[in-house]
């Protein structure tokens, strides 16, 4: 099937959460296992009717365990496979993320943030899950996660989640907010051949020689899927390159361990993506990411236009964290101001790259997120 | 000069993972070879077989199989399997795991996944205890037994599995004890052989852990029970099949067909793109 015709073209109305799924399908997704959530549950939906029309499979999984342990089945049979859902599920998912990471599954996980904790607030925003996104799961790992700003950007990094995904053999994370799955915004997509789709690394070897978990320069081993005619075996335990288990060796313990972290630490550059808005000569520099750095942006300008040398550094990567980004500004800036919509969670990873520069923090709970006036205060009182 | 010679089954099995973890008298090794001999008779391709697994003792299998095979997180080998079975319906997916891991944290996989009728197929061990964390209470645990954790005696029902299967949609349900092995080895080949959901209770010794406390201290006086206590009584009311100490009710207890989950979707997908694709960006709203 190619994929003409598969793929939407063209300029388009939509909310964010069927741009994500519409993302997805251009991606190459053909394998989604869910289960209904606020306020992600239009993903769901979405999906439930496109995979049919072009041949994917949709299941509703019992609960957000089983989706997670579906979509890392569907990914070892070769498919590439996505779960989306909210705080509550992504709870339960943690589990096998932590199963996806150890046997190097790739596979996205959408979690539309509401607030919590616990059942929270279904239908307010929330930037609650930066943390759990990052150390969600038992064990030392690292992951990538993404932060989305717009209806544009949940089609875009979707396929971004789903590339790097590919990449690196690693469950990513699209973090995205109640606002900017809801909102409906225009999407443009472009013709289906000028979007970068990355697959995974195949084997060369021959079935007899492939050793399922050697990895190549890049930390990443190549993946053979079942049913290709490489039979071969993994396992949630600690494991040698040939996927046996190892459980009391400190050796294969470490040397796997420090391979699943070091395989995006040392490519942390090629992963990380921020946007720099204004930093040239900024004096105050927000640091913001998902709705409010929307806020931010518009702060910023209202600032400018008071002659405050203000600037915007909009994460899109949130983790690996864009250590040396913020370091940089953190150089330059006499205040950096961090408006989040939590009780201070992003923050702490600023405050740590920015070292001796102050970071200001604004807190948002359990309404819309900052607007752009308590933002600007911000950045006056701190100029 | 003697010449070493090969077992004829060691093809099916994976040798750099022997020695197994299983304890002397465990039925865990006949469940395994029983599997195998169903395979090598129906000469399946073993590039489409996966054995998937759980946590626990039988866990261990899907890593000694020398198929396509995935040792998941606890409770989940059914959820797994089942996005395997989805992405490729080709693929034989059987999940070979414990009472403890498919009955207790993974309960609510098996039940969805016999009433979705997804084509996978279910072998549990049950050894009425939890073996590899040192013996202690399960699911299938049998009244006023002894384990680490119901020092006192369980006050707990135990399941009847089969009676739960069957109550779940499960088209193929059968139980033997270990000591049935033909049966037990023709089951498994007419479950490799279904086309939607089945399940092989497969009721196994445990004398290191469970028989230690509860007068069966060696594999022999546990299969000498199973000897003394199974009755066949093939398509008997799974209800009435109750785990007593005075009777094992063993045998086949559903064989019926209805179409799988997978092939109910494919026909769906099919004719869902036999009539003509609606403007797609109708969907996009």
């Amino acid at each position: 099937m190619t994929k003409k015709g598969i793929v939407l073209e063209g300029a388009h109305f939509m909310n964010g959460d069927v741009a994500c799924a519409e993302g997805a399908i251009a991606a190459g997704c053909r394998f989604f296992a869910g289960y209904p959530i606020t306020p992600a549950t239009e993903i769901a939906e979405h999906l439930a009717q496109r995979m049919p029309q072009i041949g994917g499979i949709y299941i509703q999984m019992e609960d957000e365990i089983a989706s997670m342990a579906a979509v890392i089945g569907a990914s070892y049979a070769g498919l590439k496979a996505m779960t989306a859902t909210s705080g509550p599920g992504f709870s339960l998912m943690q589990e096998n993320i932590g199963l996806a990471v150890m046997t190097e599954a790739p596979c996205v996980i959408v979690d539309v943030m509401r607030g919590g904790p616990s059942t929270g607030q279904p239908t307010l925003p929330g930037q609650q899950d930066v943390m759990q996104a990052r150390w969600g799961s038992h064990g030392d790992y690292e992951i990538i996660a993404l932060a989305p700003s717009s209806v544009q950007e949940m089609f875009d990094i979707t396929i971004e989640a789903f590339n790097l995904s590919e990449t690196y053999r690693v469950p990513t994370i699209l973090l995205a907010d109640e606002i900017v799955a809801h909102m409906w915004e225009k999407v443009m997509i472009p013709q289906v051949e000028k979007i970068g789709i990355v697959n995974r690394k195949k084997p060369n070897a021959p079935p007899e020689k492939y050793i399922p978990f050697m990895p190549g320069g890049d930390l990443v081993p190549p993946m053979a899927c079942f049913g290709e005619g490489y039979s071969f075996h993994a396992t949630g335990l600690t494991h040698d390159e040939h996927g046996y288990p190892q459980t009391s060796s400190s050796e294969v313990q470490q040397r796997l361990v420090k391979r699943l972290c070091d395989k995006i630490r040392q490519n942390a550059d090629k992963i990380i993506r921020v946007e720099d808005i204004l930093l040239e000569d900024a004096e105050v520099v927000v640091v913001a990411y998902g709705i409010v750095a929307r806020a931010a942006l518009s702060a910023l300008r209202k600032a400018r236009e008071k002659g405050i040398k203000a600037g915007l550094l909009r994460l899109i990567t949130l983790w690996p964290f864009p250590e040396k980004q913020v370091s940089k500004i953190a150089e330059q800036a006499k205040t950096i101001v961090v408006p989040e919509m939590n009780c201070g969670q992003l923050v702490r990873e600023v405050e740590r790259s920015a070292k001796a520069t102050p970071v200001v923090f604004l807190s948002k709970l359990g309404e819309e997120p900052h607007t752009p006036t308590e933002i600007l205060e911000a950045i006056r009182r701190n100029c | 000069m003697t010449e070493e010679m090969a077992h004829p089954f060691a093809k099916y099995l994976r040798g750099a993972m022997m020695p197994h973890i299983w304890c002397p008298g465990c039925g865990n090794g006949i469940i395994l070879n029983c599997f195998v001999q169903a395979v090598d008779e129906l000469q399946t391709d073993l590039d489409k077989v996966v054995v998937v697994s759980g946590i626990g003792c039988i866990g261990r299998t899907a890593g000694y199989v020398n198929t396509n095979s995935f040792h998941t997180t606890h409770g989940r080998p059914i959820a797994f399997a089942t996005g395997v079975k989805l992405a490729n319906p080709e693929l034989e997916v059987v999940i070979i795991s414990g009472d403890g891991d498919l009955f207790a944290i993974g309960g609510n996989h098996f039940i969805h996944a016999a009433r979705r009728n997804i084509g996978i197929k279910v072998i549990c061990a049950n050894n009425f205890n939890y073996g590899m964390t040192g013996g202690q209470q399960g699911p299938t645990t049998p009244l006023e037994a002894l384990t680490t954790t119901s020092p006192y005696g369980n006050i707990e029902h135990p399941f009847n599995l089969v009676h739960l299967a069957a109550a779940s949609g499960a088209t193929y349900v059968t139980r033997w004890t270990t000591l049935h092995v033909r049966r037990l080895t023709q089951s498994i080949k007419k479950l490799l052989q279904k086309e939607g959901f089945g399940f092989i209770e497969v009721v196994s010794p445990c004398p290191e852990i469970f028989g230690r406390y509860n007068k069966m201290r060696t594999g022999l006086e546990m299969m000498e029970w199973f000897k003394r206590a199974s009755v066949v009584e093939n398509f008997s009311d799974p209800v009435k099949a109750e785990i007593k100490p005075e009777k094992i009710v063993v045998g086949e207890f559903v064989d019926m067909e209805k179409p799988s989950y997978e092939k109910l979707l494919h026909e769906k997908i099919a004719q869902i793109n036999e009539k003509p694709l609606k403007e797609m960006s109708q969907h996009a709203s």
